[in-house]
């Protein structure tokens, strides 16, 4: 080895510099035009929340800035986090900063007080209507034309039916389409367990596959074409029809369905800490103004504010709504007996893979 | 030739006339050299059907997703905050891990090639578990670790310090992706030169750092490279580990594989495929690097054998 390769060595570190260096300004330069507005105080707030409410959001956040701006001098920044329910209240739990949780479930929200005491237990009374500012229920999405003739409920038990719905592990839609199924089973056995057992297992056996989210499922069934039927959000089913579907698919609304309740709440131990309390609370209750309910209306969650829903009645059809208490005796009742390890949906598994 | 040797040597043992025909030999002969054109034609045809149908279809399909609506829409989708924040953020992980794993991946194989010490092959073992282990396995063992029900969680959070669902969480778990590829490649190149020129380096009186540069380096120069390419766009990729420790922040926590998916799920096709084709020609524009580097050390080479 002799000593004449220093030259390759250098024009080589020469490059490696001339990339860092380029790599850096390139960076900085990302960096300064993120920071070139930075007047008025700036408030940023972490709203994690569920899967469908994507598009949602993404308007309130523009919203509720406007209306932030003109109360406060502050300008609100909200970032947002989607996923499963079930996971994003997991990731709160395990340390994400929400100011918010926006969930599709009480239940996920109760968690955040049984194990970690982020909230205090009675967090649903503190804002109107159980803290849910917007409900939705659950309908059947089909493909167009309905060429396997479905009409409620009971046609999803049918051999040539493929369902699909995510994950009730993760998925708070998928709980909800599971006591949907449920609370009709129960309606039409006369509140025999044993055939309502059944009648779901039955279902179950017809699903090729649990996404972990409700948007992954809807993706399952509008993009990848799998599936006869999709159970779904109501608010998720209209978006697939007036967005994606253009004509392809068609909602079926059973006779009887569940009211579904997602509730909102401001997790107290992060807002104390980021000292973010009031903005907080007041994104919270601006949902419940006229404005944000005709926003919500818009994206095809039902207001809860009976003048916004009285304009936009036509969206939504009318059908028998059973509500979790009534039926179930409250989430956390419901999520114990269904859906905890060992809990029904888990037998309801067990028993369709021991043939 | 063998088939000659083979025919002579049996006609001999055999005690029997050995019969050659000549035109049958150089028959043979060819055969032995050259494939059959029907068999080349076969191999190159699957090489071609599996590089058009396993690479370039994809790919193309990804660009004219991304161009399908005009260089307006790739624009639109690119500069859009939440897209320059997660191009920022993947460009930060690569600047952190690529130098740190450089740095542990030259060390590594340095000790592991020149050294002989007890639990040698443990520690080679031990590198190559980031292969082994899934990604998700991998995001939940620091949520486990940083969480904040986990075990360092309470004192982080006590003294204010974020890892899990921030940008150090991130990087943390790429590294520890990423940690075998440079030493991967340098391990068997290292052990295969011994160190007889370092040993000569250094008894012609050359210190410690100047045998490292002037000997080592070169040496390893091409493994090097390769490795840290490797290591560059596995870390600019990396899904399934950040995934688990991002806590998919839009605009913060988001890199850009987290942010394509977010774009997918949100029904903004063209977007996902525009920054798709970014992701895609990030990585293009790191093997030109390594195409030019290897011309301009060809080019060296050349003039100065000239």
């Amino acid at each position: 080895m002799n000593l004449t390769t220093p030259p390759t060595l250098w024009s080589l570190s020469r490059l490696t510099a001339s990339i860092l260096i380029g790599g850096a300004v390139l960076g900085a330069t990302l960096g300064v035009s993120s920071q070139a507005q930075a007047q008025t105080e700036r408030v940023e707030l972490l709203n994690v929340s569920y899967d469908p409410t994507r598009e949602f959001y993404r308007a309130y956040n523009q919203l509720f800035a406007e209306h932030w701006r003109e109360g406060h001098d502050q300008e609100v920044t909200v970032r947002q986090s989607h996923g499963g329910s079930g996971s994003q209240g997991r990731s709160v739990i395990d340390g994400i900063d929400a100011d918010v949780v926006t969930l599709a479930l009480a239940y996920d929200i109760d968690a955040l007080h049984d194990r970690a005491d982020l909230l205090p237990e009675d967090w649903q009374t503190r804002l109107p209507h159980n803290s849910a500012p917007y409900t939705s229920t659950i309908v059947l999405l089909v493909r167009e034309g309905n060429p396997k003739n479905i009409q409620g409920w009971e046609d999803l038990v049918r051999e040539d039916v493929e369902v699909i719905t995510p994950n009730p592990k993760t998925s708070g839609g998928a709980r909800w389409n599971f006591l949907a199924l449920w609370g009709y089973g129960l309606e039409q056995f006369d509140g025999d367990e044993e055939q309502t057992f059944d009648f779901v297992r039955r279902v179950f056996e017809n699903v090729p596959v649990l996404d972990s989210g409700a948007r992954g499922a809807t993706n399952t069934f509008v993009q990848r074409r799998l599936g006869d039927v999709l159970l779904a959000w109501e608010n998720e089913a209209i978006l697939s029809v007036e967005e994606l579907g253009r004509g392809d698919f068609e909602i079926v609304v059973p006779a009887q369905s569940i009211l579904a309740e997602p509730p909102v709440a401001v997790v107290d131990a992060n807002v104390e800490r980021k000292g973010t309390r009031e903005v907080a609370e007041g994104y919270l209750e601006y949902l419940y103004s006229s404005e944000a309910q005709a926003l919500a209306a818009q994206h095809y969650y039902r207001p809860v504010d009976e003048a916004v829903l009285a304009e936009y009645i036509d969206e939504f059809p009318s059908l028998d709504l059973f509500t979790i208490d009534e039926v179930f005796g409250g989430w956390r009742e419901a999520q114990t007996r269904f859906f905890n390890d060992g809990g029904v949906f888990d037998e309801i598994l067990e028993a369709i893979n021991t043939p | 030739m063998n088939t000659f040797n083979q025919a002579t040597r049996d006609g001999r043992d055999a005690g029997a006339p050995a019969v050659v025909d000549d035109g049958d030999l150089a028959r043979r002969w060819q055969r032995a050299t050259d494939e059959p054109a029907w068999l080349k034609a076969v191999l190159i045809t699957t090489a071609l059907i599996f590089v058009g149908l396993f690479l370039v279809l994809p790919l193309s399909v990804v660009l004219y997703g991304a161009f399908e609506r005009g260089l307006a829409a790739w624009f639109e989708a690119v500069r859009d905050p939440d897209a320059l924040s997660a191009i920022r953020l993947t460009l930060l992980i690569v600047a952190i891990v690529v130098p740190l794993n450089t740095v542990f991946g030259v060390a590594a194989a340095w000790a592991i090639a020149k050294f002989e010490f007890p639990g040698k092959p443990v520690l080679i073992s031990l590198i190559d578990m980031p292969f082994a282990i899934s990604p998700v396995v991998v995001g939940l063992i620091f949520v486990i670790l940083f969480g904040s029900q986990g075990w360092l969680g309470p004192w982080l959070a006590a003294h204010d310090l974020r890892i899990i669902f921030a940008a150090p969480g991130i990087v943390i778990v790429i590294a520890f992706g990423t940690l075998p590829f440079i030493a991967r490649e340098l391990i068997p190149l290292m052990q295969q030169q011994g160190k007889e020129e370092e040993e000569a380096s250094l008894t012609l009186g050359a210190g410690g750092l100047k045998t490292f540069w002037y000997v080592t380096l070169p040496n390893i120069k091409w493994g090097l490279i390769y490795g840290v390419i490797l290591c560059n766009a596995r870390a600019m990729g990396e899904f399934g580990a950040v995934a688990v420790v991002s806590g998919r922040i839009r605009g913060e926590t988001n890199t850009v594989p987290l942010h394509i998916e977010v774009l997918y799920n949100e029904y903004m096709f063209t977007a996902a495929f525009a920054v798709s084709s970014l992701l895609t020609g990030l990585a293009l524009v790191t093997i030109a690097i390594k195409s030019i580097i290897e011309w301009q050390d060809e080019r060296q080479k050349r003039r100065a054998a000239a």
